[in-house]
């Protein structure tokens, strides 16, 4: 099982992580959802630059050769930047999810959302309860 | 997670030491992949690849007139089969759609082998038993009998290698069969599988499985031999356009649509489905199970409807997912006979999304002969 849980960034029980700097929320996919996910074979947004997203909403997809999952927003608040390098080259997310990988950047409405998601402990302890 | 409803194949201990990911499948806790889906996918097509298939049913028939209660139930003409012949063959149920599909090994006159899809286990193994009664003796050999599939351009370098006469393998040909004694162990080994590739599928005693799997995998270790799940065996399939049942055929589809009329002899004698057969062959095919590859941005998925170009649906996706070897998003599905041809441009509505796809012609991977 993935240990890799970085301490620095914040988590969903979706497995998105999220990196606040100042009011702009980077987010991604972890390590514990791209080993469940396996070869990633397709990412597609359903977002651009400018777009509102809501929390809990899915802003695109992520598919492997067996499944299909949504990518949600951790945060509320207006798309600034989309990877569509990921779009092309989808296999940079079982690469490197916690860097080359991140997805999409958020300007939070509420500059301190991201603090009321897990910390990495937090979820650390959700990942080994999903995993069974 | 796991339940204890669901059953174990005695290799369950192997896949535990593997770590492979385990899921439920027809009843049973089946390794869905141990290194990925499309490691495993292209060890198969470029060295070889070991499943564990125990989970399969094996039905066995004997007596005077097993011959005839065989045939009478299959849609292939099992009397083209010689001693220690193979045929793949559909059952279907008097309205001609698919019960499941099978091999049916002919060992002797008098005794038969028909291997079943687990799901489909205790439906056939019904079906066969009652078809037998006061005809000739019926078991269900499943739960003694074990199976594991060495497929990949290497499985006969690999089997030459293990204890036994596996050297002498090599000559067997296409869905031939015959005793042998690998790893030590007595065995039966058929040239026939379910991925595309050369290989063969190796019955076993149930208790006897874990020393062949475990030789196997040691003497293919150098070659790039790994052990191989559910997961992959999906993509394999699907690349040499092998029907799943369940997904691509079953009790709501007959074998002429499903692309299976080279298995239906109509002109065999009576068999269960024979005049449901005939009258489906006497009028044009209204529908017809296709492969297509996605040309858009999407994956098709069993599922998903298909949608001609006024977004009307028409069909309906019966597998889909990328094709690893093939470097494509591929599906099979059923569509109007209309639009059925090579070249026809349709839609997979994937999620709300119409995505564009062609039909092309089958399979989509073919291997290269040697």
């Amino acid at each position: 099982m993935s240990q890799n849980v970085p301490a620095e960034l914040r988590y969903t029980k979706d497995h998105e992580w999220a990196r606040a700097a100042g009011s702009e929320v980077t987010v991604g996919i972890t390590g514990f959802a791209v080993e469940q996910l396996g070869d990633v074979t397709l990412v597609n947004f359903d977002v651009k630059a400018g777009d509102t997203v809501a929390v809990g909403k899915a802003f695109g997809t992520i598919e492997s050769v067996k499944t299909l999952s949504d990518l949600f927003a951790p945060v509320a608040g207006k798309v600034v930047r989309v990877n569509e390098e990921l779009t092309k080259k989808p296999e940079l997310v079982n690469e490197d999810c916690y860097g080359k990988a991140w997805m999409v950047v958020i300007a939070a409405t509420d500059p301190k959302a991201a603090e009321s998601l897990m910390d990495a402990a937090a979820y650390g302890e959700h990942v080994r309860a999903a995993a069974g | 997670m796991s339940s204890p409803a669901l059953r174990r194949t005695s290799l369950y201990p192997e896949h535990a030491a593997l770590h492979a990911r385990l899921v439920p499948y027809a009843g049973w806790e089946m390794p869905v992949q141990y290194t990925g889906i499309v490691d495993e996918h292209q060890a198969v097509r470029t060295s070889a690849g070991v499943f564990d298939v125990s989970h399969m049913g094996e039905l066995r028939l004997a007596g005077p007139h097993s011959a005839a209660v065989v045939d009478y139930l299959v849609t292939n003409d099992t009397k083209k089969l010689t001693d220690g012949k193979a045929l793949y063959t559909c059952a279907c149920n008097e309205g001609g759609t698919i019960l499941d599909d099978l091999i049916v090994y002919r060992e002797r006159e008098d005794a038969w082998l028909i291997v079943c899809n687990s799901a489909n286990r205790d439906k056939m193994s019904a079906h066969f038993a009652k078809a037998a009664e006061r005809h000739c003796d019926f078991e269900d050999a499943s739960d003694r009998t074990a199976l594991i599939a060495l497929q990949g351009p290497r499985a006969f370098d690999i089997l030459r290698r293990l204890d036994g006469d596996g050297a002498s393998l090599a000559s067997l040909m296409s869905f031939h069969f015959r005793p042998a004694t690998l790893a030590g162990l007595p065995v039966t080994v058929a040239r026939t599988g379910y991925t595309g590739e050369d290989g063969v599928e190796i019955f076993s005693r149930w208790d006897d499985a874990p020393v062949l799997w475990r030789a196997i995998l040691a003497a293919g270790k150098d070659v790039g031999c790994k052990p191989v799940g559910l997961g992959a065996r999906d993509t394999l399939r699907l690349e040499a356009r092998l029907s799943l049942y369940g997904n691509d055929i079953d009790e709501t589809t007959n074998p002429l649509e499903a692309g299976l009329g080279w298995v239906v002899a109509l002109n065999k004698g009576d068999f269960v489905g024979a005049d449901a057969l005939r009258a489906i062959a006497a009028a044009p095919l209204p529908r017809k199970l296709v492969a297509f590859e996605v040309t858009g941005r999407g994956i098709a998925r069993h599922g998903y409807p298909l949608r001609d170009e006024a977004g009307r649906e028409v069909g309906l996706c019966t597998s889909g997912s990328p094709a690893p070897t093939v470097g494509k998003n591929v599906g099979l599905g059923y569509l109007p006979a209309e639009m059925a041809a090579v070249g026809s441009r349709f839609f997979v509505d994937c999620r709300g999304k119409n995505i564009e796809a062609v039909v092309v012609k089958a399979p989509f991977y073919k291997r290269a002969k040697a």
